[in-house]
């Protein structure tokens, strides 16, 4: 038993490594060239940027929220035909290409698209920032909150009825409290996802700018260096992020 | 005050079936049954989690079939208590009184009163998941009765609980119910427990309900043969009777033959005798009145049942008797006894 634990945890070490390593030779790297770094800490449109991903991302993971909380209570709740299917539907984004995913927003979004047939052209907006975003986060949101649903017994929801509470009563002073840790990890996993997409974003909108498509014009115009020092930026401080909401998560003392 | 007519309901996986019951303003209603009878499905069609497929549930007289839980005003009570993890003891209590939106100051007063009443003031501020078995079903029997519900439902309400709690709180219930006087419907697998605490018992087995009756009605005289091995009815035995008058049957039973009191006058029959109803002596009991049976037989076993010995006899009878009378007798395999019963004791069903 020991020795088994001992070589599975070696084979852990190496994963371990192969995703600490390059993140740690970037940032070690940046902040020994520190003057560049200071230099793209110092520029506006950095942070900028940074601010208007965040704030996309934030949208998305609201509507993600908004919309996701009821499906993922019925899915939870309820056995119905094709609910399969429909559970295998909000998994899809995760499974394609998000370039593909992408052009596949295109058609809904741009002047050729259905968004044309209104009069309207909807690339190249906020609001395509947001659809991307949305698009490739919102599975993560529903499958978690549709896991905390289901670890919420139904008998709790039977009991507070007894008590005189309607459905929509139960749900909200038992049910949601009880999932509440889950809707929350549902959520920031959904708003980091958010944050990070590139691919499905950059096919509907090259501006607005997100911080994944600056690393990318910067990397192409300025090159590796300049590329590197804003990747450090970007890193630490979605570690203090992570930190902060892993601190705030933790499990409440009795 | 709460009425079934002829309620079922298809689970998919388990189906109840045409179950009828009568329950009375203020009676404490026991169903009894194994486990897996469907006694705690039985429990939420009345509290209005399901909606029956067929039949009617009345409450006050009133078609009370397709309304929603809420509005029942119906207390239950779940096995594991489910009292809310995320309230604390205090909340839980209030949690039914909060949405009635009566004064605060009544639901102070309402909440401190039960507290107090069941012993879990100093709880208060505790979490559920903090306390003991018995403490959280007296915070569960608090928060059901703090809503003054017309009923109240008891999923096995004990069955979670060491004995000694058991105990404890079986006495506890009974005080409860006196105190309150609510209707009770209370769900159980042990028959001790439906002994000592029911006003009238219903057996349920597989879905459907074998048999409705005041507690030695069902005790003494089961309906059918499962619901005899149910009860711990262990002889029954298969006979013809031979002879009959006065309300008296003569009954073959194939290895000896008994007297009964009973009105079936002929034909094939099953006969159940309680085994704690035999009385065992080594010498044969004076005076030998006419009512009374008593056969010869000689003893295969005696196991120790703890309080009790139960002695197998060779003449197909099983009886139960006290340690002490046991050891008074000296009661041992191969040992030759007397079985004595009253012909009262005999419960006779003819054979279908």
């Amino acid at each position: 038993m020991k020795r088994l634990l001992l070589v599975f945890s070696a084979l852990g070490a190496l994963i371990l490594a192969f995703i600490l390593l390059p993140l740690l030779n970037t940032l070690v790297s940046a902040l020994l060239d520190w003057q560049l770094l200071v230099e793209t800490a110092k520029k506006s449109a950095f942070w900028q940027i940074f601010g208007l991903t965040a704030y996309a991302a934030l949208i998305a993971t609201m509507i993600a929220a908004a919309l996701g909380t009821p499906l993922a209570y019925v899915l939870a709740r309820k056995d119905f035909f094709g609910k399969e299917f429909v559970r295998g539907v909000i998994d899809v984004p995760v499974i394609i290409p998000h370039m593909a995913a992408g052009i596949a927003l295109l058609s809904m979004l741009s002047r050729q698209g259905v968004a044309g047939v209104f009069g309207l052209q909807l690339t190249e907006t906020l609001f395509a920032v947001v659809a991307a975003m949305l698009f490739v986060s919102v599975p993560f949101y529903v499958d978690v909150a549709f896991e905390g649903f289901r670890s919420v017994d139904a008998r709790f929801e039977n009991v507070a009825r007894s008590l005189g509470a309607s459905s929509f009563e139960a749900f909200v002073k038992v049910t949601l409290p009880l999932a509440a840790r889950h809707l929350l990890a549902g959520a920031v996993l959904c708003w980091a996802r958010a944050v990070s997409e590139f691919a499905a974003i950059i096919a509907v909108a090259y501006y607005p700018m997100v911080i994944s498509t600056y690393i990318w014009e910067v990397f192409l115009s300025e090159g590796y260096r300049a590329a590197r020092s804003a990747v450090a930026l970007v890193l630490v401080i979605a570690l203090l992020i992570f930190a902060a909401l892993r601190a705030l998560m933790k499990p409440m003392p009795e | 005050m709460l009425e079934l007519r002829n309620v079922s309901k298809d689970f998919k996986d388990f189906k109840l079936r045409n179950i009828s019951l009568d329950v009375e303003r203020g009676e404490y209603f026991v169903i009894l049954g194994p486990t897996g009878a469907g006694k705690t499905l039985l429990l939420e069609l009345i509290a209005g989690f399901h909606i029956p497929d067929e039949g009617k549930i009345l409450i006050d007289g009133a078609d009370a079939t397709k309304l929603p839980p809420e509005r029942r005003n119906i207390g239950f009570v779940y096995q594991d208590y489910a009292l809310f993890p995320h309230l604390s003891v205090e909340e839980n209590v209030k949690f039914g009184l909060r949405l009635k939106n009566l004064p605060k100051s009544e639901i102070e007063a309402r909440v401190k009163e039960l507290m107090e009443l069941f012993g879990i003031s100093h709880l208060a501020k505790r979490r559920p998941r903090t306390l003991s078995g018995g403490e959280q079903q007296k915070v569960a029997l608090a928060r059901a009765l703090a809503v003054r519900p017309r009923i109240l439902l008891l999923d096995e309400p004990l069955s979670a609980l060491d004995v000694p709690t058991q105990n404890a709180l079986r006495v506890e219930l009974k005080k409860l119910h006196r105190h309150f006087g609510t209707t009770t419907l209370h769900v159980t697998h042990d028959r001790a427990e439906a002994l000592t605490l029911a006003d009238r018992i219903a057996v349920m087995m597989r879905g459907s309900i074998s048999q409705i009756g005041k507690p030695h009605e069902v005790f003494r005289k089961p309906a059918n043969e499962e619901v005899a091995a149910f009860v711990g009815v262990e002889n029954v035995l298969s006979g013809r009777i031979i002879g009959s008058g006065g309300g008296v049957a003569r009954i073959d039973v194939g290895s000896f033959e008994l007297l009964a009191v009973t009105p079936v006058k002929s034909g094939k029959v099953s006969v159940f005798i309680r085994p704690e109803d035999i009385v065992l002596s080594t010498a044969p009991p004076t005076p030998k009145s006419s009512a009374r049976n008593c056969i010869t037989s000689r003893i295969v076993s005696v196991t120790d049942l703890g309080a009790l010995r139960r002695v197998e006899l060779d003449c197909g009878l099983v009886a139960l008797v006290t340690e002490q009378a046991a050891e008074e007798l000296e009661l041992r395999a191969e040992k030759e006894v007397f079985a004595t019963f009253k012909a009262t004791a005999v419960h006779v069903l003819p054979k279908l």
